[in-house]
């Protein structure tokens, strides 16, 4: 689904301020926010996500204006930095929890919800492992059970923030990678936020460079490092 | 190990510690214990059982549970709203709210109970009021909640603020992305996750409402078999040189003690793994 945001604006908040920020994502795309930390990027994804509430302007899916829609309503998947796992809930659980609070009407059978849970570990790579506990799973796993969950609704777009960062570098390039394929396989419009620009650049199709809570420049990473648009984004990519 | 062998300290030193500890232990905690216990069983457990049955004791220990289980409810409800609040929100005057739930514990109970006699007394701001509308606080069962709500406001949420604060909104954020509604991530996410210091507050808060003596005292007006609660029936027993009777009431309100303590060590021993694996 194609996500247009169109100047937006957030001064006051627990997360940094943004400025009259405009972008348009297609059906599709895999976007990186990147910035330094106070540069706001967190803040733009949150709001797309529903957890922050814009001051000023508009967020579209589609042809959808979401800009007061609850995160609930938004049919939106996300991924936290340190995974948000549910802990009284088993791995199988904690996948669940999206279909089990639906209203009753739309809610799945039993047994739909387990062969779900299936598919999701499966496509996670990790099956078998449902009634484990997240504080019996490494780093990387409870990630994979984050990212499960989070798209056990199908969600048609899924935000991400900073994913990898509580990881170790050799966890980091596996989860990235299926990602990358689980991404493509759903056709999912995709955006995570980082800090990281190798990172950003390697996976994303598009990468938004924020700074100061403003977009210095949003583009495919090959013109970005064959022309940055400003200082700062020489500066950041040094 | 250079750290663990700059810790070794003498094997004399080490007992000495230990002995100090458990000497202070006996002396300032058990012996206190068991000189209610003996002396409430030392004229046979007949006497007790006669002392504990009598009119006055049996309704001072009814009117205990009633106002017990009036408060703590209360004030469990008050706690998570207020430690939700707090932990979960931003907002303005957080500070002073946080510093205004801890009150009850630096004012002394006789002033926190005065303040109602102030309040809802015959000379007080709303007494004529009351007295024109035939409604009866103070004297009386409402008086007894409200000082006892007043005393044990803190247990809860003070047990809860901490905890809450420390899990952060990932957890309650993440159940929201997914769809849950409001309702649904208090009694899914947050309540689990808070469940074990929850009931520790709810234990220290029983224990409290059921012993309280000071606020209680002065909003009571001391009326036998009416408004006397446990601890205030102690008193009275213990004014009238009835010691074996004061006695055996005061090892009901200890045995409430040892009770609370229990539960609390069977709940944590019961749960041990899935409290040290919260640890993680």
């Amino acid at each position: 689904m194609s996500i247009r945001v169109e100047h937006v604006s957030k001064s006051y908040s627990a997360y940094p301020a943004l400025n009259d920020v405009s972008l348009t994502i297609d059906n599709g795309e895999f976007v990186a926010l990147l910035g330094p930390s106070g540069s706001g990027k967190t803040t733009l994804l949150r709001i797309l996500a529903g957890l922050e509430v814009p001051e000023d302007g508009k967020v579209w899916f589609g042809k959808r204006n979401v800009t007061k829609d609850q995160p609930a309503s938004r049919g939106i998947g996300f991924v936290f930095q340190h995974y948000a796992l549910f802990g009284h809930m088993t791995v199988a659980q904690n996948i669940a929890f999206g279909l089990n609070v639906m209203a009753r009407p739309q809610r799945p059978s039993r047994k739909a919800t387990r062969e779900r849970v299936e598919e999701l570990l499966d496509l996670v790579q990790l099956p078998g492992l449902g009634k484990r506990y997240p504080s019996q799973l490494s780093g990387g796993q409870r990630q994979r059970v984050a990212l499960a969950r989070a798209l056990a609704r199908q969600p048609r777009i899924l935000l991400l923030d900073e994913p990898f960062g509580a990881l170790d570098a050799k966890v980091r390039r596996e989860l990235r990678v299926a990602l990358r394929k689980i991404h493509d396989e759903l056709g999912l419009t995709s955006i995570f936020v980082t800090h990281d620009h190798e990172e950003a650049f390697t996976l994303a199709d598009r990468v938004a460079l924020l700074n100061h809570g403003r977009i210095e420049q949003f583009d495919r990473p090959a013109e970005i490092a064959a022309g940055p648009a400003s200082e700062f984004v020489k500066a950041f990519l040094e | 190990m250079a750290a663990a062998r700059g810790l070794r300290e003498p094997a004399a030193a080490k007992a000495l510690l230990i002995a100090a500890a458990v000497a202070y232990v006996v002396v300032m905690l058990l012996l206190p214990l068991g000189a209610v216990l003996t002396e409430a069983f030392r004229k046979g457990w007949q006497l007790w059982i006669a002392a504990i049955s009598d009119h006055d004791a049996r309704a001072s220990i009814k009117l205990t549970l009633l106002v017990a289980a009036i408060s703590v409810p209360l004030n469990t409800i008050f706690g998570i709203a207020a430690a939700w609040a707090i932990a979960k929100f931003d907002f303005r005057g957080k500070t002073s709210l946080v510093a205004l739930i801890e009150l009850p514990f630096s004012v002394s109970p006789v002033v926190s109970g005065l303040v109602f006699v102030l309040l809802f007394g015959a000379q007080g701001w709303f007494g004529p009021w009351l007295q024109d509308h035939d409604i009866r606080i103070i004297f009386a069962l409402p008086g007894l909640v409200l000082a006892t709500v007043f005393v044990t406001f803190p247990f809860v949420a003070r047990q809860l603020i901490p905890l809450m604060v420390s899990q952060g909104r990932a957890d309650e954020e993440a159940a929201l992305t997914l769809g849950a509604s409001g309702w649904q991530t208090f009694w899914r996410v947050t309540l689990p996750n808070i469940r074990f210091g929850l009931l520790y507050g709810v234990l220290l808060c029983n224990a409290r409402a059921m012993g309280e003596f000071g606020a209680v005292s002065v909003v009571s007006g001391h009326i036998r078999g009416e408004t006397n609660t446990m601890p205030l029936q102690v008193e009275a027993l213990y004014n009238d040189y009835d010691f074996v009777a004061a006695f055996a009431v005061a090892s009901l309100l200890t045995l409430l003690a040892v009770v609370t303590l229990a539960l609390k060590s069977a709940l944590e021993w019961r749960h041990r793994d899935e409290i040290a694996a919260r640890h993680h």
